[in-house]
């Protein structure tokens, strides 16, 4: 078995130091009845072919977005990662190395983080960010929870912009911390009044911008009436690169930004792993969940990097904790911090400028098919489309054309009759010409 | 020009270890490491909300960029240089083909929300790892969603309140022994529990009689770790889980550990009712430098109904993912979401890939070898350190700081003193239950020649310190990239971030 | 004439009429290691005897730091904010934490006085 060094001779030898007859009899303080006398029902172990084999067969059965013309967003994004951003991660130091507990060994791992969190606080123009999250959902339901806690209140108002599943995440921990949320209506059209909706036990309210169906809007307002009722703003962002293009969520009065970073330097993966990003104002670092890079000297007086405010962490204060989080998205952090540095100002004003303009371009053309109407007044890469029938048997008849032409509506919001004919449609940097064609085509046979 | 006083080289390098600064520290304005099209010309439509002025990030080439975390990727230590014996973390090789499969086309470009007709195989992956995972520990349902250990704790105490619940019981209690992991009352605590600590007895495992007094019908559960955290098999598991389910409560295990028992004993025997795993320990998924995991959580018949949405159905027109609870296919209980989408699907392919290689033969095969390496040390160490309790232990080994006493010289000197020998500290100060802990995790792909080598150093180690030489130890390391660093200043003025020279300035006046 | 007391959780008491100033014992300060932050109560909040007052962080551990006697807070030591370090090089005096309007002087009575705890920290060891 080729991950297994121990030859039958070092087994011996090892037992006769233990100075046990065999392995088993280490096990004796399992129950009898605990122990498994028959191998269990499953193959036994296989080579490096039969198991490429297999799995490939299962991915042979899927329509991937790089075999297909792909406009699908809705919280995971398709862009073009470098070639060097998947080389570098794979490096054995990087791949399996663990949470830098011992900084003298882990310079590596805790300088990128440090870049990581200024880069994350550079593009919210927050003060302070952590050294990432499981993803932007979670992040939101912990900006939520680090809210109540700040402002000692318990009632959060999710603007109807927010993602579906952002909302229901934040939701289960409502349900189990005992605290409540305020959920208007899907707000299709950008037009909620949420700053009406603040009262005295409002610990925050929560926005997305842009939001689900595409909404750009000017929070200021809105930061200006929370921080009179006491509250705090939390900005949330599932489309990372519309910071390269937009006026950032700190400049309009955030107090907390939750976003998803998946969309630099990680492959939509089905869904998964992704990169929680949280950033938020200096007064409030101490109540931030998850880990930080703090800088420091050492010894020699030399700088370096270590964990720092670990007290908050789930490891010393143990039920006192700010949250019970113990991983971090470590290599999806770092692939975001690669392609970022690859990026820089220049390269991530660009991408975001292209992934709109690529939009807007596509946005007129579905405009001008007939009984397609694009519901946006603002839009970033993501845009809201209503068609003259229910999007999702449109899309299930594009998907047999071998074309992914969008999320309906209808999948996140499955109790909303009204909403089927909703159509959620993304464009990026990888959308081509041919794309937007095929797109375009299909779309206007399928409706006929 | 001078030389650097530390390393005396002109460029303070060191050989191989090259000094590295950060990227915001190697700008220039305009340069790129991406060739991008020029964006066509367009009226935007970003609602009079387009970005002014600059954000700050840095411009580098793509051969500053792969030289800069080249550089840094060698400050790290890792699995694939040499042995990590971190407890309870489980730091096993990470095959490479888990790497490869996880990338494949059809695999890594699917978007979450395409119709269920395009991903029919990556369903059918997911529904293979269940199985998998369902069949190892004899439980009849999985939560594939969580992601990671301590969300798999979170879902496991959730779906135990949303089944108390349903009952129209409000316990408020939660039973966890002293040695757990700091997750563990974490996680109570954050479902609104109260947690209530069982101490250990002096053979390392959970009081019983402790136990027993601290039962009564408003305990919600018990969250117990096995083998516990001490590396020591709980012998009154099956009397626990009955006892616990006498009061109506519900067992929930750690599953931290399971490397130990993988193949021999299934949790589902032990009369667990929910029991996250780590992917990233037992099941070879890489650490990342601190993640991505994968946390699945088993549920017995009793808590199945309330795991929580998304999951995956085989039905006859083939695989489907049941999102909503009033799905035909949903028992209508699910006690929500807990994240987006549907899970750590890159970690599933991997450690889909990984059980495969094994085999149910070569799981069996390495939680005997991981058990062995670890009692190999404990028999090899146990007259030059201090073994916490008596033996045998499972995977991993605990000493405590006895041998060290009187030396001036403590569990963290010891520890800083095997990284100049080229080998990461195991787990330091915990469990709480023992003074100055030691755990000691080998893992099964270790070679017999590792853990001898090992071995030698620790004892060398062990003696020097008898001996005294108590300044060898307080200034180790000596030989790494970066000596002791100062934590207390670290958290007393936080720098968390990198700002430019000018601001710095301003900050300071 | 000021009492001086002290409490199982290694807090110090000094009264002096109605209002007694409260800091951590140098045994406390010495087992947490470099004091790194300290959270302390609002002027105005009211304590009760034995619940948590305030909040002690060192590298390596938070510890809960409750309150010795029930009454309203008076007065924080905002020094600590910019220097935590003072708890550790001056915990009896210069490290102080709050102060409290006691409500129930009584409370004092209860707590062991200087002697009392000498021995009870040498038990501890």
């Amino acid at each position: 078995m080729r991950y297994l060094p121990l030859t039958d001779e070092d087994r011996r030898a090892m037992l006769a130091r233990i100075g046990v007859p065999s392995v088993d009899s280490l096990f004796r303080d399992v129950p009898e009845r605990a122990r498994l006398a028959a191998p269990l029902d499953l193959p036994n172990h296989q080579g490096e072919m039969e198991v490429e084999r297999q799995i490939a067969a299962m991915a042979a059965k899927n329509l991937g977005t790089g075999r297909a013309p792909a406009f699908l967003g809705a919280g995971a994004y398709r862009h073009h990662v470098p070639a060097a951003v998947d080389h570098l991660i794979q490096r054995g130091e990087l791949l399996t190395s663990y949470t830098p507990y011992q900084p003298e060994v882990s310079q590596g791992t805790l300088q990128y983080l440090f870049e990581f969190q200024t880069q994350v606080a550079l593009i919210t123009e927050m003060d302070v960010a952590n050294a990432s999250m499981y993803d932007g959902a979670t992040a939101t339901a912990e900006a939520v929870m680090m809210a109540n806690r700040v402002t000692r209140r318990g009632r959060a108002v999710l603007s109807g912009g927010l993602h579906p599943h952002y909302r229901d995440v934040t939701r289960t921990h409502a349900r189990f911390l005992g605290f409540e949320i305020a959920t208007p209506p899907p707000d299709v059209r950008g037009e909620e009044d949420l700053a009406g909706m603040i009262d005295d036990n409002t610990s925050c309210v929560v926005v997305q911008n842009p939001s689900v169906f595409g909404h750009i809007r000017d929070l200021s307002k809105l930061a200006e009436a929370c921080h009179a009722a006491g509250a705090l703003l939390v900005v949330v962002v599932t489309e990372v690169v519309s910071l390269g293009a937009l006026t950032p969520p700190g400049a309009m009065g955030a107090d907390i930004v939750a976003a998803e970073g998946q969309s630099i330097g990680n492959a939509l993966n089905f869904g998964g792993p992704y990169v929680g990003l949280f950033a938020t104002r200096d007064k409030y670092v101490r109540q931030m969940p998850g880990r930080l890079a703090g800088e420091t000297v050492d010894a020699d007086g030399r700088r370096g990097w270590v964990l720092t405010l670990s007290t908050r962490e789930q490891h010393i204060r143990r039920e006192k904790a700010t949250s019970n989080i113990c991983t971090n998205s470590g290599l999806c952090a770092l692939a975001f911090t690669i392609h970022m540095s690859l990026l820089g100002e220049a390269g991530f004003t660009r991408l975001a400028a292209l992934n709109h303009a690529n939009a807007v371009r596509l946005a007129d053309r579905l405009a001008a098919l007939p009984g397609v109407e694009v519901i946006n007044d603002s839009f970033f890469n993501e845009f809201t489309v209503r068609l003259p029938r229910e999007a999702a048997g449109v899309v299930d008849a594009l998907a047999e054309r071998g074309i992914l032409g969008g999320v309906p509506v209808s999948r996140l919001y499955p109790d909303e009759a009204d909403l089927a004919p909703l159509l959620l449609v993304a464009v990026t940097e990888t959308n081509s010409d041919a794309d937007m064609d095929a797109l375009v085509g299909a779309l206007k046979e399928v409706l006929q | 020009m001078n030389t650097d006083p530390i390393t005396g080289t002109f460029s303070g390098n060191r050989g191989l270890q090259i000094e590295e600064p950060l990227i915001f520290e190697q700008d220039r304005p305009g340069r790129t490491g991406v060739d991008l099209p020029e964006p066509p010309d367009v009226q935007d439509r970003l609602g009079g909300l387009k970005r002014q002025g600059p954000i700050g990030l840095p411009g580098l080439s793509e051969p500053q960029v792969v030289r800069h975390f080249t550089r840094l990727s060698q400050k790290n230590y890792a699995i694939d240089m040499g042995l990590y014996p971190l407890g309870s973390c489980t730091m096993k090789h990470n095959p490479r083909l888990n790497e490869k499969l996880a990338r494949l086309p059809g695999l890594a470009d699917l978007h979450p929300l395409q119709p269920m007709s395009t991903v029919q195989g990556a369903l059918e992956l997911i529904d293979a790892l269940a199985h998998w995972l369902k069949t190892l520990t004899g439980m009849p349902a999985v939560a594939m969603s969580p992601a990671a250990g301590a969300h798999g704790e979170l879902c496991g105490v959730m779906a135990i309140r949303a089944a108390l619940e349903d009952r129209g019981e409000s316990r408020k209690r939660i039973l966890v022994p002293e040695s757990a992991h700091g997750t563990n009352p974490a996680t109570a605590a954050a479902c609104g529990y109260t947690v209530d600590p069982i101490p250990a007895n002096e053979r390392g495992r959970v009081d019983l009689a402790v136990f027993k007094e601290k039962l009564g019908d408003d305990v919600a559960g018990i969250m117990l770790t096995n083998p516990n955290t001490c590396g020591l098999f709980e012998n009154d598991v099956l009397e626990i889980a009955e006892a616990i389910h006498a009061v109506g409560g519900y067992f929930y295990a750690d599953g931290a550990n399971f490397n130990a028992i993988v193949g021999r004993v299934r949790p589902g025997d032990l009369g667990v009712d929910c029991m996250h795993i780590n992917l990233h320990k037992t099941f070879s998924t890489p650490h990342g430098g601190g993640g991505p995991g994968s946390g699945p959580v088993v549920l017995s018949e009793a808590l199945a109904p309330y795991a929580p949405l998304p999951y995956v159905v085989h039905g006859p027109d083939g695989f489907r993912l049941v999102e909503r609870d009033d799905d035909p296919a949903a028992t209508g209980k699910a006690f929500g979401r807990l994240k987006g989408f549907h899970g750590q699907m890159g970690m599933f392919i991997r450690a889909l890939a990984y059980m495969m290689s094994h085999g149910a033969d070569g799981l069996r095969q390495a939680s005997s070898d991981a058990v062995l390496n670890a009692n190999y040390l404990l028999a090899s160490l146990k007259d030059d350190l201090s073994p916490a309790f008596e033996g045998p232990c499972m995977h991993e080994v605990l000493f405590d700081d006895d041998f060290l006493k009187d030396t001036g010289v403590s569990t963290l000197d010891f520890a800083k003193a095997m990284i100049d020998e080229g080998f990461h500290p195991m787990t330091m100060y915990f469990p709480l239950v023992v003074h100055g802990a030691l755990l000691m995790e080998p893992t099964e792909t270790e070679s017999k020649e590792s853990l001898d080598g090992f071995i030698e150093v620790l004892k060398g180690l062990a003696r020097r310190a008898k001996a005294k030489d108590t300044a060898f130890f307080h200034g180790a390391p000596r030989l790494t990239p970066r000596r002791r660093l100062d934590e207390t200043t670290a958290a007393r003025k936080p720098v968390l971030r990198w700002r430019p020279p000018e601001s710095q300035e301003q900050a300071a006046e | 004439m000021s009492k001086e007391r002290y409490t199982e959780e290694h807090e110090w008491v000094r009264a002096e009429n109605d209002i007694c100033t409260v800091g951590i014992s140098v045994y406390a300060q010495e087992q947490l290691g470099d004091v790194v932050y300290v959270e302390l109560p609002e002027v105005g909040r009211q304590l009760q005897k034995g619940k948590e007052m305030a909040v002690v962080e060192s590298v390596k551990a938070a510890s809960e730091v409750y309150a010795p006697v029930s009454g309203e807070v008076v007065e924080v030591n905002g020094a600590l904010t910019g220097d935590p370090a003072t708890v550790n090089r001056d915990a009896m005096g210069e490290g102080w934490f709050v102060k409290i309007r006691m409500s129930n002087p009584a409370e004092l009575d209860q707590l062991m006085d200087a002697d009392a705890y000498k021995t009870y920290v040498e038990g501890l060891s």
